[in-house]
This record gives C-alpha cells, structure tokens and sequence, in this order.
C-alpha cells in the first residue's frame, strides 16, 4: 500500500487523444518520487491531476488509501511548490509563508510557532518582512518552500522547482530540497525534465514520454537497465551511444552500418538476439582508451571537449557522432586518429522495431559495483 | 622629453576628437527622436497647447460676440463666476453628480467583470453584452434613455403606475433631474470600466489562485486576499479616468435636460458652453475652463498622492 496510487489513471483534453494513457503507479510513503519526462511528456499534467488542479478523466486515484478522485485540493492535504513560486507579490514574505494557514484558521500562536520554526529551517528570518519582488531568484525558491512545508502536509509536490534558477545554485537547491525532505519525512513527488536532477535527488524515477510509462525504478538501474531505447538516450549525459548493428555470418562479429566491426562472444548471443534486427548501444564511458593490448578500432576525432577531470572525445561511427568519456586530461585534437577500445561486454542490445531493451551491457554493472 | 609632450599633446587631441564625435552622434540621435515626434507635437500644439494658453489668456478679459478681446480686467473674471450663484450651483452639482457616478460605476462594473471571469459556459456572451455600451455614443444613448424617462409613455413611468404610483417627471422634477442624469451616465461608463476591470483580472496569474486552492483558501478569502489587491493597480486607473470623465460630462446633459430644470443638472462643462456659445461671454466662459482644468489636476494629484499608497505594482 503505498501513500499515493494511481490506477489506471488517463487524461484527455475534449474527448481527443489521451495526453496520459493507462498510468499505474504507487508511491510508497517517505519516499523521494521523481517524474522525469521531455516537455509534452504529460509529467506536469499528472502532478496537477494528484493535486486536483486538473480533472482525471478515468482512472482511480488514492492518496493515504483514500479515494479523492472527487476531492478539491484543499481537502487532498498536500502542498506544492510551482515552477514560477506562485508567491503573491503584493504580501511580504511572512504574509506569503501565513497565507495557508489563516485561510484554514489556524490559531494565531500555532501560526507564529510554525513560522519561526520554518523560517529558520531555511534561514528566512532575516527577510520575513520584505515583499518578492526584493528577493534573489533563491531567496523566492526558499519562500515558496517554506509555503510549503509550513502547511505540515505529508505529501508535497514540486512542478518543475529549480528551472528558474542559475547551474550553481540549483546544484546546492537539490541538496537542500533533498535534505528537508528526509529530515521531515515528507513523500515527495518531483516533476522535473532534467535528468540529472532525477538520477540525483529521485529515490526512484519514473520516466515518462507521450503519456506513456517508460520505465520506473531506481535511478542506476535506470542507467544500467535502460527498458528501451528512449529511456537509455534520455538517461545519462552524454547520452548512449547508439547504432543499428547486424551479426556477421559466423556469429564472431557484429557490424555497425557496414563500417567498424565489433568481436563478440558468439556463446553469449541468445536465441532471440539472432532473430530480431538490433540497435546497440554502449555509454560513453565504456568507450576506453585504446592501448598497444586492447585497441579494437581506430575513430578520427572531430570535437574535443576538455573538462579537467575528464575529457570527452567526439567521433563519427557509421552515421552517427559517438562519445567517449576519459577520466584526466588527454592531449587530443580534432583530426587526430585515436586507438580506442569497444568491446562486446559493454553493449546493451535493443529491439530496433519495439526499442525494448533485449539484454543489458554484462560488463557496465559489475565494474560500477567495484566503482562504489 | 619632447617626445613625450608630443605624445601628451596627442593624446589630448585624440580626446578632443572622440568628444566631438560624441556630440555629433548626440546631436543626430537628438534630431531624429525629434522628426518621430513632429507629427503628434504639432497636432498637440496646434489642438492642445495653443488652445489653453488662449484660453488663459482669454479669461483675462472681456470679449465681443466673435470672440475678439475687447478690455483688460485682470482678474475679474474669476471674482464675478466665484460669486455668481449659478457657477457656485454648478459647482456643487458636478461635485454631486461625482459622487453619484463613480463609486457606483467601478462597484457595478467590478461586480459584472468579476463573475464575466468566472470559467462558465456562456460568459464570452455576457461579456460581449456587458461592454456593448462602449460602442454606443453617448448621442444615441442619450436619446434613448430620452424615451426611457418620458413622463407618459417611458417604460420608468409605466413600471411605476404598474405598481400603483405616481409618475416622475424624471427629467423636469429639480429632486430627480441629476439622478436621472446620473444613471444615463454610469449605464454608458460601464462598458468602458468592465472592459478595463476584466483585462485587468485576466492578467492575473492563475498560479496565484491554484496555489491558493491547495493552501485551503475559500472563494471570498480569495477575492479579498489577491483579486483585489492584484487588481489595484487597474482599479486606480479606472477610478481615475472615471472621475476626470464625470467631470468633463456634456453629451447627455445637452440632450436630456440642457441644464434643467433649475439649473440643477447645469454642470461645469456645459456652463462653459452655455456662457460661451449662448451668452458670447467667452472671457468668463475662459475663465471657467481654467478652474476646471485647476480643479481636475488637483482631484488628480491628490488621488496620485493618497490612493496610489495602497496599490501594488508588480
């Protein structure tokens, strides 16, 4: 039983197609839910469906075992932060922090315990007296958390919350975010389209694209397990690599486009892997350097990005651009031919008409294990 | 040691140079900006200005029947209209009838926009019936309100000996007479300030009442804590207008009552005209302009001073 389930919830617009198809989900309590999708996917619709912001058209939704299909928000006992903050511009930042808790008459001296209690949670106190628009873009993302947590609803829902911030600051919003939300208990339900802040603040993720479910699971084994093609580019920075590949006629090789051929063990090739035409896929860091042992191919480089800690080198396999991450600073320009290393124990193999994923890379996991 | 003066000097006729660029750049900047605006400021010095300082200068003075000046009398004019009891009673009418207007025209019309913004099926109907009295001028209003008030065939009339009472003679009753006016008058603002108050409510952000929905808050906490706050800076500019409006009212006085009866609906600006085009004393009729266009600019900045204290700016 978890606190907040949905069954076989779908939504449409004017009877036309379903902008959510056939969604089964359960949230467990205490738990950090991350909705990751591209925009269009259905993600905020969702979130605004269990809030009550939006009709369900069919389905069954159950929030603490409860059916609130027909409930108005205020009776759901939830809060949400939006993706603009929602603040009232013309009320100062006590008064924003309050607004809830006078509309539900709450005594006067439970309203300054909460207040004082909050503001200091997320180092507001300084501030209480000053209006939004006086505020950072940070100091705006703490007032509507604070709006949020002061209700003590035990489920919260954040639409998007950090996508107006700068790259440093979300960095340290999502630790934060993060940090309240274990410290309080809270469930959590966080629509976000950026995948880096699904894999790292999500205790488990749900991917969604075109209203469908992709894939739903903890974020590695969303990296390592990717179900299908769209979950495996839309996972992980940069993105999978990936090719239309074919077996050679003795089963000793595969063949990307025609162009490099990779070895393989023809033991591990299963029965359906033969059968069905394949997409592969390898990420960009089991893409190695080439040494005098290893090297398997040789890739001309066409862009080179130096990180410091890494470098991630861009080169053309078949049609496509391919990336390999380095860990270290390498000395390579555009133009140079590099050795590098593809071997078959890090290929995940897809079905190219479907996009499921047929079999996940067997080396990738094991090594990310010995990684921790 | 010479070398370097030379390079001082230079240096120094570099910057003289760069300067009077700048200047040219500022000057050509400065005459183009001043091409864009020839247009409206010849059509506002020839429609506006000209006429005021004319009118200022007027109202120091007698004139004949064409308008011409004929004696200097300094200040005259202003003393006699300030004790002539006909100005004075027009004064406390246009005050009156102000009062009788405004308050109820923001309050209807804020009313009308606030459920036209409600999401219900129809409302694009009723928003169009609410502002249709924007595209009516004020002549055609004005006539018809006319066979409205009619003492023996006006609906008003027949509605009352329905119900048993006397006729009013709407128009011609002292009592009634601005009442009347007045109401003509807010039925036809009402289109105007409804549009501006439902702009003014769409442009609030829906975000606002969502969040507010889950914080709990009912339907008039709602109303009280951002509608009418978030609107207030729309709600200032209709007041404002309105008021500036109200004062300048000729349209239906001309044709509902010409000032009757007893000078009682002879407010400020059809005093004027009547002083300048009836009687042909175009040096008080100037002198009257004048403290009107005084009066509306204090109503005016007293309003900016004291009202715009409680409106929120985003």
């Amino acid at each position: 039983m978890g606190q907040v389930e949905l069954m076989n919830i779908s939504k449409s617009y004017d009877k036309q197609k379903n902008v959510l198809n056939e969604i089964n989900l359960s949230i467990e309590e205490g738990e950090f839910f991350v909705l990751v999708g591209p925009s269009g996917s259905g993600k905020s619709t969702l979130l605004r469906m269990i809030a009550g912001l939006e009709d369900i058209t069919a389905g069954t939704l159950k929030i603490s075992d409860q059916v609130v299909n027909h409930l108005p928000p205020k009776d759901r006992n939830l809060s949400m932060v939006f993706q603009n903050y929602a603040l009232y511009p013309h009320l100062t930042v006590e008064q924003n922090i309050l607004f809830g808790l006078r509309a539900k008459k709450v005594q006067k001296e439970e309203q300054q315990l909460r207040l004082t209690e909050t503001a200091a949670m997320l180092g507001l106190s300084s501030l209480l007296k000053r209006k939004p628009k006086e505020l950072s873009g940070g100091q705006r993302q703490r007032v509507a958390l604070a709006r949020s947590i002061v209700s003590h609803s035990p489920l919260c829902l954040m639409d998007e919350p950090l996508s107006n911030l700068d790259a440093k600051l979300r960095a340290n919003m999502r630790v934060e975010i993060r940090r309240l939300q274990k410290k309080l208990g809270l469930t959590m339900v966080y629509v976000t389209h950026d995948q880096v802040e699904a894999m790292t603040m999500g205790d488990r993720i749900m991917v969604l694209n075109d209203g469908k479910i992709q894939q739903v699971g903890k974020p590695i084994t969303l990296y390592n397990e990717p179900a299908n093609v769209f979950v495996a580019s839309f996972i992980g920075s940069p993105k999978m690599n990936m090719g239309k590949a074919n077996f050679s006629s003795d089963m000793k090789q595969l063949v990307i486009e025609h162009e490099p051929h990779i070895d393989i063990d023809p033991a591990t090739v299963s029965k359906r892997l033969k059968e069905a035409s394949i997409t592969i896929g390898i990420r960009a860091e089991h893409i190695f350097p080439g040494t005098p042992d290893n090297t398997t191919h040789h890739v001309e480089v066409v862009n080179v990005e130096h990180l410091g800690n890494e470098t991630t080198i861009a080169f053309e396999i078949a049609s496509d651009l391919w990336t390999a991450k380095w860990p270290g600073q390498w000395a390579i320009n555009v133009g140079d031919n590099v050795p590098v290393s593809i071997t078959g124990e890090y290929l995940c193999f897809f079905d190219t008409e479907s996009g499921d994923l047929i079999r996940p890379a067997m080396a990738g996991k094991s090594q990310e294990v010995i990684a921790i | 040691m010479s070398m370097n003066s030379v390079a001082i000097r230079s240096h120094e006729s570099m910057e003289l140079i760069f300067e009077q660029a700048k200047k040219r750049q500022r000057m050509k900047s400065w005459i183009k900006g001043m091409l864009f605006l020839l247009p409206s400021i010849v059509l506002f010095g020839v429609f506006l200005f000209y006429p005021l300082l004319r009118t200022i200068y007027l109202s120091f003075f007698l004139t004949d029947a064409s308008g011409e000046t004929t004696v200097f009398v300094g200040w005259q004019n202003y003393m006699n209209i300030f004790t002539s009891p006909i100005f004075l009673q027009s004064m406390k009418s246009t005050f009156l009838f102000v009062l009788y207007t405004v308050p109820i025209t923001v309050f209807i019309s804020l009313f009308l926009a606030i459920i036209a913004n409600e999401k219900l099926k129809g409302t694009g109907f009723f928003r169009t019936i609410f502002s249709s009295s924007m595209g009516i001028s004020v002549a055609a209003a004005s006539v018809f309100w006319l066979y409205l008030f009619n003492p023996t065939m006006g609906v008003l009339n027949r509605i009352l000996e329905f119900f048993g009472m006397d006729a009013i003679g709407w128009l011609t009753n002292p009592d009634w007479a601005l009442l009347a006016v007045s109401v003509t008058t807010i039925w036809m603002n009402i289109g105007f300030t409804f549009l501006i108050l439902l702009g003014g409510l769409q442009s609030i952000d829906s975000y606002l009442y969502e969040s507010a929905d889950i914080d709990g808050a009912g339907y008039f906490y709602k109303l009280r804590r951002i509608t009418i706050p978030m609107l207030s800076p729309t709600l200032f500019f209709v007041v404002t207008v309105t008021i500036i409006n109200a004062f300048q009212t000729f349209g239906q006085i001309d044709i509902l009552t010409q000032g009757g009866p007893q000078n009682e609906t002879n407010l400020i600006v059809y005093s004027i005209y009547r002083e300048a085009f009836v009687n042909y004393q175009f040096g008080s009729a100037s002198a009257q302009a004048v403290v009107l266009f005084i009066l509306i600019l204090l109503m005016t900045a007293l309003q900016f001073k004291f009202g715009e204290r409680k409106v929120h700016y985003q």
